[in-house]
């Protein structure tokens, strides 16, 4: 299967890309690492006019702790978000997350950035940065802003990125009470997206009561879903195996699922609970 | 509508070519037809089955699924530049040991996956093994001897 | 099972490791894609998005005038090319299939228009851009719907969604039936499969008009069959095409057939003059490639109260899809000569009826129609156990046919060859620590967990379907070849062949060279399917070995002036009996059998040829145990231990033999686990790419333990069965019986595979409702 044709730039710089977006508009799409954009291409699903591609320009990847924040930029690879020691000491749910990504190739070439942008239903990366409580660096011509992951996402494939604007990097706070970070997730047996995943946060306090928790569902809907109902009956509790069960039952509270070949949606829901079970149980596990 | 080509400068198997290629063509059918390199093959259209896997500047892909002109600059190793002369490659040689293929199509794919896996986690286990070929799809074998073959290859002295 | 070599003074039955390795693991091996010619064209379809739908128009003006675009063709064009399939009765309904659609379409891939052009790039350009306009025709999709009275036409031209009955009945059915003391009656459904061969189907053809040749590279199993049918379809002449099987990756049965393409691409190369390729994408191989399995079964089993099995009924309803591939009406009638399985009962009846519908067509896959057969009567034999509070097992020892019973004449007619159920299934108990299983079970029961233990004992029939050819050529300086019209795609067959004939011809397995896949290099052939090369290929090549070492005994005899009687073979040559050091060399008596050395009489050369047919199959057998869990909070299920126990027969290299029960069993766990071929009531396919169908991966495979026994077939001269479907007809068969097993405290009874886990947890769940 060959894409249809298309103009191909390879900017040096931003401000290359920006300008190139100017020109082109709607009509460019930008190059990650191609990992969701060229399999639409092949099929084509999707047929831009021009591709821009930002894997020329110096800078967009790496991963840094800069005080509390952990920034990740947009062009890191999978394999070098989970093979990081840094993400594994400090966020070990996104390290796990990074891991079960498509597959091995997948991972050496997918970027977080492309993934983010992409904001496919089935991503596994949207669900832990929204319980991690990531913000993305969105840069255009004008400058930047941050927008958190709580707002970036939309609804399917569609994101708060303006067209004009390019996601550079990826923050992620690092409380300073510890917190323990994990993801489950149950992939399709065909193409391993997301059929129901669970990500978790909890931050601790000395005594281990949860001070703070975050669960966020994957596969239930459009975007990332904050399972609000499950994080209110984890805080301020000691998690013992009966306020984790009790908490991930009402993770499928409020969700929508939608139906697919594989899986109905009252699977859906029961699986929801199931895995926000799991997540909020290897968080915990978590020394 | 037709696009200029765009030039590609690339080292594939420690030769070095330089040459231009419409932005559409992606590296699997560059390798396949512009350099003749046809042990790198093509068996799916949703790059899921990893028979297409390359090292580009050392890391596993899938060809498939990498524009050409997006490995300007890289060097690139195919099924046929791993071996070194006539000296089979350790996972190459396990896999005729221990019987790793029948009908040979996934396998150029299996044995770039394995050999990349071996060079980065030498010490991988049976479930590393397979967690790392989740993403190379085999009809003939039922995976048994090639996990068997990558795990031989792993005991091999190198 | 040994891997090593059990008598290291013979080839065969040793573990050689494979011939064929060196160029696939170093990126030389020759596909079809991989052929390079001078000026060659490429072809990409435009096919139906609609499952059934009359074409009411066809715009070609926009493709046609695309750049590297040579032409672009419809139905128009092609007119009455069409495949053709054998009747198989009478009155047998067969619709058009014309290579191109012509007025209307019968299934979602059906082919429409055709572009050539000077890339495959280009060509794909062009058919995105031929707009089709369809007016819609109601659908149907499943089989038993398609038969009932007023149902949907998948074709209205033909009036019927009928093709086929046929029908068996064996001794007195209603009287076994009145006088049982139980019936167990089960309907179930095999799922339709898609075979997924690595490489997907394609096809070089290169026309020579001034010679009026065609040479056809094709992705086949059967390269003299498929030479034949394209002869047919093309009116062109059989001993003008030459067809090549070059390396084949993969086929699984499903590249048994000549297709549309196949014959289009011929009738496009030879149009233009130039040659023509047409690889198929992986989503044109989901929609155009014979799939298989998609029978529904109806069946009842009579029994006494102590549990003999009286008699047999079972009705068969075969999804044929849309259109007839030559092998497509082949695998339902499999039940006509496997529905008693390794049981005695005579009192049989099995009716076979098949349908079309608007799906992609069905043919045979791995098994093709042995797994469905295993499955019905293993699953009634498992239903009918617990319908009478017996062991399973003890139900059938009861019922085995016995070991001096064979030959044994079942109840459908067909001699079974040998046979030692019991033998295979206590080995299989042996491995399995069945009792401790049953134990563990027990144990885990207890504390509520849903743990199974199933088993399934089975008979499979192979190296049918007509005769096969061998032949073993000895050239003057005394190199030996090997010609086999088997046509093998990964079976390892270069290494086989090479170690049967080295092994008879008593010479170094160096000295061999095996070919194969190749019209004009190979005498005649029928090819590689069925499990049949081991007893057909192999029988063919053993007996021309043997009518070789004949002719080179004379000849022998005559340089050593002895005796033909006295002469006997020796490492390498042969040699006088009682004369050791008289002794002449392979190489001597091909360089006298090329030049006057032979008797009086005795044509010169040395050059046998055998065309094979036992005119029977050979029916292996064996015992497959299975240990399953299901989280019942998932509805995940687990293998936590597979035995599998075939008994093929003589085993001529048990490297290749495993790996094959490995393959075997890999595709047999995917039915059972995670595969099925889904198309929406509007006969939209729903896994129509490798994102929505899911194939077993590494992690799938579970534990295994594989064991053997060994009865050989006294009909054939290598004493072998086959065995490359063993793993596909045993294994789904115990997974679904030692689910059922887990799941029978909650009442369930029955369930059809594949295992997904939102099956069977909403089959929990609503037990668990009550």
């Amino acid at each position: 299967m060959h894409p249809a044709s298309f103009g191909y730039e390879a900017p040096a710089s931003l401000e290359e890309v920006f300008g190139l977006l100017r020109q082109h508009g709607e009509d460019a799409k930008l190059l990650a690492g191609g990992h969701s954009l060229l399999p639409a291409m092949k099929l084509r699903l999707t047929q831009p006019e021009v591709l821009i591609d930002l894997g020329r320009i110096p800078g967009l990847s790496g991963i840094r702790q800069d005080g509390d924040t952990l920034i990740i930029g947009a062009l890191t690879t999978h394999t070098e978000v989970s093979a990081s020691e840094t993400v594994r000491n400090l966020l070990p749910g996104l390290a796990d997350t990074a891991s079960v990504i498509g597959d091995l190739q997948v991972r050496n070439r997918g970027t977080m950035g492309g993934s983010v942008a992409h904001a496919d239903p089935g991503a596994d990366l949207p669900v832990t940065l929204t319980a991690l409580n990531a913000s993305f660096m969105l840069t255009s011509a004008e400058g930047g802003r941050t927008v958190a992951a709580d707002d970036f996402f939309v609804d399917f494939f569609t994101t708060a990125l303006e067209p004009h604007e390019i996601l550079t990097a990826i923050h992620i706070p690092l409380p300073a009470a510890p917190t323990r970070t994990s993801y489950a997730k149950l992939p399709h047996p065909a193409s391993g997206y997301v059929v129901v995943s669970a990500a978790a946060a909890l931050t601790l306090d000395g005594s281990g009561a949860c001070t703070g928790a975050r669960v966020v569902l994957g596969g239930v809907g459009g975007t990332p879903h904050r399972a609000t109902g499950t994080e209110t009956a984890l805080n301020g509790q000691a998690l013992t195996p009966e306020v984790i069960a009790a908490a991930a039952e009402r993770a499928a509270d409020g969700i929508d699922p939608h139906a697919d070949s594989y899986a109905d949606e009252e699977y859906k829901r029961h699986m929801a609970a199931v895995y926000a079970r799991r997540a909020i149980e290897a968080a915990a596990a978590r020394a | 509508m037709e696009h200029p080509a765009r030039p590609v400068n690339v080292t594939v198997n420690g030769t070095s070519h330089a040459t231009e290629v419409e932005p559409r063509l992606l590296l699997v059918h560059f390798l396949r037809e512009n350099l003749g390199l046809t042990g790198t093959h093509v068996g799916c259209d949703t790059s899921q089955c990893g028979a297409c896997t390359v090292h580009l500047n050392g890391a596993a892909v899938k060809s498939c699924t990498v524009l050409a002109v997006q490995a300007d600059g890289a060097e690139i190793t195919t099924i046929e530049g791993l071996a070194d002369g006539a000296t089979l490659h350790p996972v190459q040689a396990a896999f005729q040991e221990e019987h790793g293929l029948q009908c040979g199509f996934c396998t150029p794919g299996m044995v770039m996956t394995a050999a990349y896996l071996l060079e980065t986690r030498p010490d991988a286990d049976d479930e590393a093994i397979k967690h790392a070929l989740e993403g190379n799809l085999c009809r003939c074998t039922g995976y048994v001897n090639i996990v068997k073959a990558i795990r031989t290859a792993a005991q091999q002295p190198r | 099972m040994s891997t090593e070599q059990s008598n290291p003074n013979r080839l065969i039955g040793a573990s050689i490791r494979r011939v064929e390795d060196p160029p696939l693991l170093t990126g030389q091996g020759c596909y079809v894609d991989d052929v390079k010619l001078p000026g060659i064209l490429h072809v990409a379809i435009h096919r139906s998005t609609h499952p059934h739908a009359r074409i009411v128009s066809i715009d070609t003006a926009e493709a046609a005038a695309m750049p590297g675009v040579v032409c672009v063709l419809t139905g128009d064009d092609t007119g009455d090319l069409a495949l053709r399939a054998p009747m198989l009765t009478p009155e047998m309904n067969m619709p058009e299939h014309p290579v191109l659609a012509r007025g209307t379409v019968h299934a979602v891939g059906a082919p429409i228009a055709a572009v050539v052009a000077e890339s495959r790039a280009l060509a794909e350009d062009a058919a995105a851009a031929i707009g089709v306009t369809y007016d819609s025709l109601p659908v149907v999709t499943d089989a038993e719907a398609a038969l009932e009275d007023g149902a949907t036409l998948a074709h209205e031209e033909l009036g019927t969604n009928h093709c086929y009955t046929m029908k068996r009945e064996n001794g007195d059915v209603d009287k076994a039936f009145a006088e049982a003391d139980h019936v167990c009656r089960l309907h179930m459904k095999s799922p339709r499969l898609v075979a997924m061969s690595m490489e997907a189907r394609g096809v070089l053809a290169y026309p020579d008009p001034i010679r009026k040749e065609l040479t056809v590279w094709m992705s086949t199993q059967g390269p003299h069959r498929s030479r034949a049918d394209l002869a047919n379809s093309l009116g062109f002449p059989e001993n003008r095409i030459h067809v090549i099987a070059p390396d084949v990756g993969g086929g699984f049965g499903s590249k048994g057939c000549v297709y549309r393409e196949d014959v289009l691409v011929c009738h496009v190369a030879q149009k233009l003059g130039r040659p023509v390729k047409w690889m198929a994408t992986r989503s044109e191989d989901f929609l155009t490639t014979c799939q298989g399995r998609d029978q529904a079964m109806t069946s009842e089993l009579a029994l006494s109260k102590d549990g003999k099995m009286l008699g047999l009924k079972v009705r068969v309803v075969a999804n044929l899809g849309a259109y007839l591939h030559s092998a497509t009406a082949g695998p339902p009638q499999r039940m006509l000569v496997m529905a008693p399985g390794c049981y005695q009962i005579q009192d049989v009846r099995v009716e076979i009826v098949s349908a079309f519908t608007n799906t992609v067509p069905t043919g045979p896959y791995r098994g093709a129609g042995r797994p469905e057969a295993v499955l019905n009567i293993e699953r009634l034999a498992d239903k009918a156990a617990r319908d009478l509070g017996m062991d399973p097992l003890e139900l059938r020892r009861k019922n085995y046919i016995q070991p001096e019973q064979f030959p044994y004449r079942t109840g459908v007619g067909v001699e079974y060859d040998s046979g030692d159920y019991e033998k295979s299934l206590d080995e299989a108990l042996r491995l399995s620590d069945y009792d401790q299983l049953i134990r563990m079970r027990d144990e885990a029961r207890e504390r509520g967990e849903l743990v199974g233990v199933g088993v399934s004992t089975f008979v499979e029939p192979s190296g049918g379907a007509g005769f096969e050819s061998g032949a073993v050529r000895v050239d003057r300086t005394g190199a030996i070849t090997v010609l086999t019209g088997s046509s093998s795609h990964g079976q390892g067959h270069e290494t086989v062949w090479a170690q049967v004939a080295a092994d008879l011809l008593k010479v170094p397995m160096e000295d061999v060279v095996v070919r194969h896949g190749d019209t004009i290099a190979i005498q005649q052939g029928t090819g590689t399917f069925g499990s049949r090369s081991a007893v057909m290929g192999g029988g063919a090549l053993a007996t021309a070995a043997e009518r070789l070492v004949t002719k080179a005994k004379a000849v022998a005899a005559n340089l050593m002036e002895a005796s033909a009687d006295d002469v006997v073979q020796v490492e390498g040559g042969f040699a006088v009996t009682g004369v050791p050091e008289r002794t002449v060399t392979w190489r001597q008596v091909a360089g006298a059998a090329h030049a006057k050395g032979t008797p009086a009489g005795m044509d010169p050369g040395l050059h046998e040829t055998a065309f094979f047919d036992p005119n029977r199959e050979a029916w292996g057998f064996g015992a497959h145990v299975a240990l399953v869990r299901i989280d019942a909070d998932t509805g995940e299920l687990t293998i936590e231990k597979l035995v599998l126990v075939d008994d093929i027969g003589v085993v001529l290299n048990p490297m290749v033999v495993e790996a094959q029960v490995h393959g075997g069993l890999a595709q047999g766990l995917g039915e059972a686990l995670c595969e099925e071929m889904v198309f929406d009531e509007d006969g939209q396919p729903r896994t129509g790419t490798l994102m929505d169908y899911a194939v077993p991966r590494a992690s799938t495979m579970p534990p295994l333990i594989i064991g053997e026994t060994e009865t050989p077939n006294p009909f054939n001269p290598l004493g072998v069965k086959g065995v490359g479907e063993a793993g596909t007809n045993g294994a789904p068969p115990a997974v679904a019986n030692a689910v059922m097993d887990a799941l029978s405290p909650l009442g369930i009874d029955h369930i059809d595979m594949p295992y997904t886990a939102p099956k069977l947890w909403r089959a929990i769940r609503e037990a668990r409702k009550g």
